[in-house]
């Protein structure tokens, strides 16, 4: 029961940050239509402007708020310059592009920072939180690190639903042809999901690196676990991203913490396939039955 | 008709390899040797996206695959060489089968994300069973030279003709498999799946095969990395590797077979080349190392907006009649009809 | 033609790729008034439609609203100059509610205040969009797409109406509402309205001015009545 209790909680911990990836992921494959594989290494890059902003200043909520910022920055940048003109070239180009942004980046941050490892502090205590005698397996940083996501969500969630902006980020969404001929300047919206995905993938970037250090691939794995959350949870649903996050770092939790941590990812991957084998497009997606 | 003319072009450019090979620096023969085997890989990749019209990212799985196969045959049972590239194909071939199956109804990104957890996931099966895979070491792979080319043989020149041999073979198979029924059925299939249907294509099993085909030549370019390597393990098979049969097969141009020797050969060549110019500006290691990467995510971007159909594209446009694939034939969302939607009025 | 032309259109040649669609075509609509756009299947009429408000571009010539030159602008942009396209298949964004598709379209528009008094004359308008607007949009029924569209470019304050066949796929009742509702606006909005139609004799029913294209060319032009009247005309190309 105590085993039980650890596993779900750090499980959840975990899967928030997954949850914030599949977040940014999903911002831009609603807008765009474009997976954005760079999305890990966008986070890698932000969290290095992260740490040089800490190593600097010596405050963390300097650096994290930097790392937010420019998060922003990056995504609008990248949508403007790169990723824009590659529209309607076909999707096949669009990935390919993000996969050079990814390798670019990295590539940079090699040159600029080096490759080895480099430990980057936690935002709260990482010693394991009890109640009474009951250890909780998780600590203040990853109760951090779960209301920032959550809270990043839902604030994600009251702009889409009750906001102007957030009714053009939709109907860009749903139908960007019709939503232009309203008068909507949907190039600008397209920049601003982007630019929000940034956000949200600078987000689990400091939050996760703590874990992992800071080296240039240090966001693969994370990239590729939030990409399964994302598929998970549907990529045109946002409550989707944020349920298949969890459900990912909650099934993941377990296996390693039952079955041994060596197949953990090999349990990830057959999650993944039991779940698409029953919805191809996700617990949450919608547009299945429109895809014939 | 075609077998023979392929056949027959092969015959010319194994010699022309061999004749090459021989002026090369041993060095030069072991990139050979490499190029090659991810020819091999990248072509089984180009067969998947560009005909049928599925995508992988996780075709360095089946290389895994292939090359701890052929590496067990080799070290436990001592096989010749090109039954030990035959397993490794083989094998990866019924894993194909097996994902395909599971796979066959996923599109675009949900087929990207299966096959990309594939790639992760399955390397770190070999920690699980140190006994049998070697753990993190992973299995060393030896192949001798034969013995009546002497002693004094380089062994590389002699990788490079094993390897290119294999490459040659399977390219001619995958040549004539393009130009089959099956074939013009997975373009069919491609550019509309509904349509094939609606014709009496079975697009399932098309596409099953198609992932099947594409991971038998992942398995035996694995296979042939493997001898030229001279070792498996799961630090051979990171992402890093899927992600680059995936870009090699886009920048080289989708659907084209020599399209897959071109991003092959910038796969190969380009990184060296780039780490050696960092080096000879003053960088320091770490950061010229890191040089060529940067130039690789350059190069994918510019090759991608300049030249949509990768470079066998911009040759065709620029030499040749333009009968490039037009890569947005592929994925093309079937387009639903307004009038299904409407609503009782 | 004393008035000047809310929308004139001079010369336009458009297409898709390589082939041509509209071969010259010139109009002149006077402001408050109802154009319909007549012809077969291909003749051009939705290129016409699509060329005006930005989603083709021209190739050559001139597109008049209100006397400045709109061709070869952004779709966005000609939108906020005042000409609102309802696009054949009415366009309805199912997932959004009715009120957010209403909100929608006046997004263009500077104020929350002008925005919020759109929305409320809207509902006064059409009371039936009122009683629905926290449906999804999908869930209503084919003549309430219409509306709903309608409506929706009516939020922006549009000086032209580009509407393409509004009655496709409508039973008859509804198609004499969406015509009377254009009539209306034009009375009482003074909205310029080109109105694509395949059913030529309802369209020239509530017409001022007609126009007939083939193979991307005006064959004719004139008043509607004279246009209804002109029995070769009916016969070949109006098929009524």
């Amino acid at each position: 029961m105590q085993e039980f209790l650890e596993f779900t909680l750090g499980g959840i911990a975990v899967g928030m940050i997954y949850a914030a990836i599949a977040l940014s992921l999903v911002l831009i494959w609603r807008g765009t239509r474009v997976l954005n594989y760079s999305q890990g290494g966008m986070a890698m890059f932000t969290t290095y402007v992260a740490w040089v902003v800490i190593r600097d200043t010596g405050s963390y909520w300097a650096g994290f708020a930097v790392a937010l910022a420019a998060g922003l920055v990056l995504g609008a940048l990248l949508e403007v310059t790169v990723v824009r003109p590659t529209m309607g070239k076909g999707p096949l180009n669009s990935v390919i592009v993000t996969i050079g942004l990814l390798i670019l980046l990295e590539g940079v941050a090699g040159i600029i920072y080096g490759g080895q490892y480099r430990s980057f502090p936690p935002s709260f205590s990482i010693k394991g939180l009890k109640v009474g005698s009951v250890a909780l397996g998780i600590s203040a940083s990853d109760l951090f690190t779960a209301a920032a996501v959550l809270a990043a969500a839902l604030a994600l969630f009251l702009v889409f639903e009750y906001t102007s902006v957030g009714l053009r980020l939709r109907a860009t969404a749903f139908a960007p042809g019709v939503t232009r001929l309203l008068g909507v300047r949907i190039g600008r919206v397209l920049t601003l999901g982007w630019a929000l995905a940034g956000l949200f993938g600078a987000l689990a970037g400091v939050l996760v690196t703590p874990s992992t250090f800071l080296y240039p691939n240090s966001m693969d794995s994370i990239f590729v676990l939030g990409f399964t959350a994302a598929v998970i949870g549907g990529l045109d649903s946002p409550v989707g991203g944020v349920i298949g996050g969890v459900l990912l770092g909650v099934v993941l939790s377990y296996a390693g913490g039952y079955l041994g941590s060596n197949l953990v990812l090999v349990y990830g991957l057959a999650a993944l396939a039991l779940v698409l084998m029953i919805r191809p497009s996700g617990l949450f997606s919608s547009t299945a039955s429109r895809r014939v | 008709m075609t077998l023979a003319r392929h056949v027959g072009a092969a015959l010319v450019v194994a010699v022309i390899l061999v004749l090459v090979s021989i002026q090369l620096s041993s060095y030069r023969d072991y990139q050979m040797a490499e190029v090659a085997a991810y020819v091999v890989a990248v072509a089984g990749l180009t067969v998947l996206i560009g005909l049928s019209g599925q995508i992988s990212i996780g075709n360095g799985a089946f290389m895994a695959i292939g090359g701890y196969a052929s590496a067990l045959v080799l070290i436990h049972l001592g096989w010749p060489l090109e039954a030990v590239f035959a397993v490794g194909a083989v094998v990866a071939a019924l894993a194909g089968a097996v994902f395909g199956v599971a796979a066959a109804r996923l599109r675009g990104p949900y087929l990207a994300g299966a096959t990309l957890m594939l790639a992760v996931a399955l390397p770190t099966i070999a920690n699980q069973f140190p006994k049998q895979f070697g753990g993190d070491q992973g299995l060393s792979v030896s192949i001798s030279t034969p013995a009546f080319l002497g002693a004094t043989f380089p062994p590389t020149r002699w990788l490079a003709w094993v390897t290119c041999a294999a490459a040659l073979i399977a390219l001619i198979l995958l040549a004539n498999l393009g130009r089959s029924r099956v074939g013009r059925s997975w373009r069919a299939v491609r550019d509309d799946e509904v349509a094939a249907a609606l014709a009496g294509l079975n697009v399932a099993r098309l596409q099953i095969l198609a992932f099947v085909v594409s991971a038998a030549c992942a398995g035996l370019g694995g296979a042939l990395l493997a001898v030229v390597t001279g070792i498996v393990a799961p630090g051979a098979y990171t992402l890093t590797l899927s992600i680059a049969l995936l870009t090699a097969a886009v920048l080289g141009g989708l659907g084209t077979l020599p399209g897959a020797l071109w991003g092959s050969l910038v796969l190969v060549l380009v990184p060296t080349y780039l780490t050696n110019v960092g080096a000879s500006h003053g960088l320091s290691s770490a950061a010229s190392s890191s040089v060529p990467i940067a130039a690789y995510g350059v190069i994918l971007i510019i090759v991608m907006l300049a030249f949509p159909a990768g470079i066998q594209g911009g040759l065709r446009r620029f030499f040749g009649p333009a009968t490039a694939t037009p890569l947005t034939a592929l994925f093309r969302r079937t387009p639903v009809s307004e009038h299904q939607e409407e609503g009782p009025s | 033609m004393a008035e000047a032309a809310a929308l004139a259109i001079e010369d336009v040649h458009a297409g898709y790729g390589g082939v041509p669609v509209l071969n010259g075509v010139s109009i002149s609509a006077r402001p408050g008034t109802i154009t319909a756009v007549l012809g077969a299947n291909g003749a051009g009429k939705t290129t016409l439609l699509r060329t005006i408000s930005g989603l083709v571009r021209p190739r050559q010539g001139r597109i008049l609203v209100d006397g400045a030159n709109l061709a070869r602008r952004h779709p966005e942009d000609i939108a906020r100059a005042g000409v609102a396209h309802v696009p054949e298949g009415q366009g309805v964004i199912t997932e959004l509610t009715v009120e957010e598709n209403l909100r929608l379209g006046a997004l263009c528009r500077r104020g929350g205040s002008v925005r919020s008094a759109a929305l409320s004359d809207a509902y006064q308008r059409f009371p039936l969009l009122a009683e629905r607007k926290r449906r999804h949009a999908g869930l209503l029924s084919g003549g309430e797409r219409q509306i709903l569209v309608i409506a929706r470019a009516l939020m922006a304050a549009p000086r032209v109406l580009l509407l393409d066949e509004p009655s496709l796929g409508l039973a008859p009742r509804m198609v004499a509402q969406v015509m009377d509702l254009v009539r209306t606006l034009r009375d009482e909005v003074g909205l310029t309205v080109l109105l694509v139609e395949q059913n030529a004799r309802s369209a020239l029913a509530i017409a001022d001015c007609g126009m007939v294209l083939n193979l991307g060319t005006v064959v004719a032009a004139d008043d509607a009545a004279v246009l209804a009247s002109d029995v070769a005309l009916r016969r070949h190309y109006l098929g009524f």
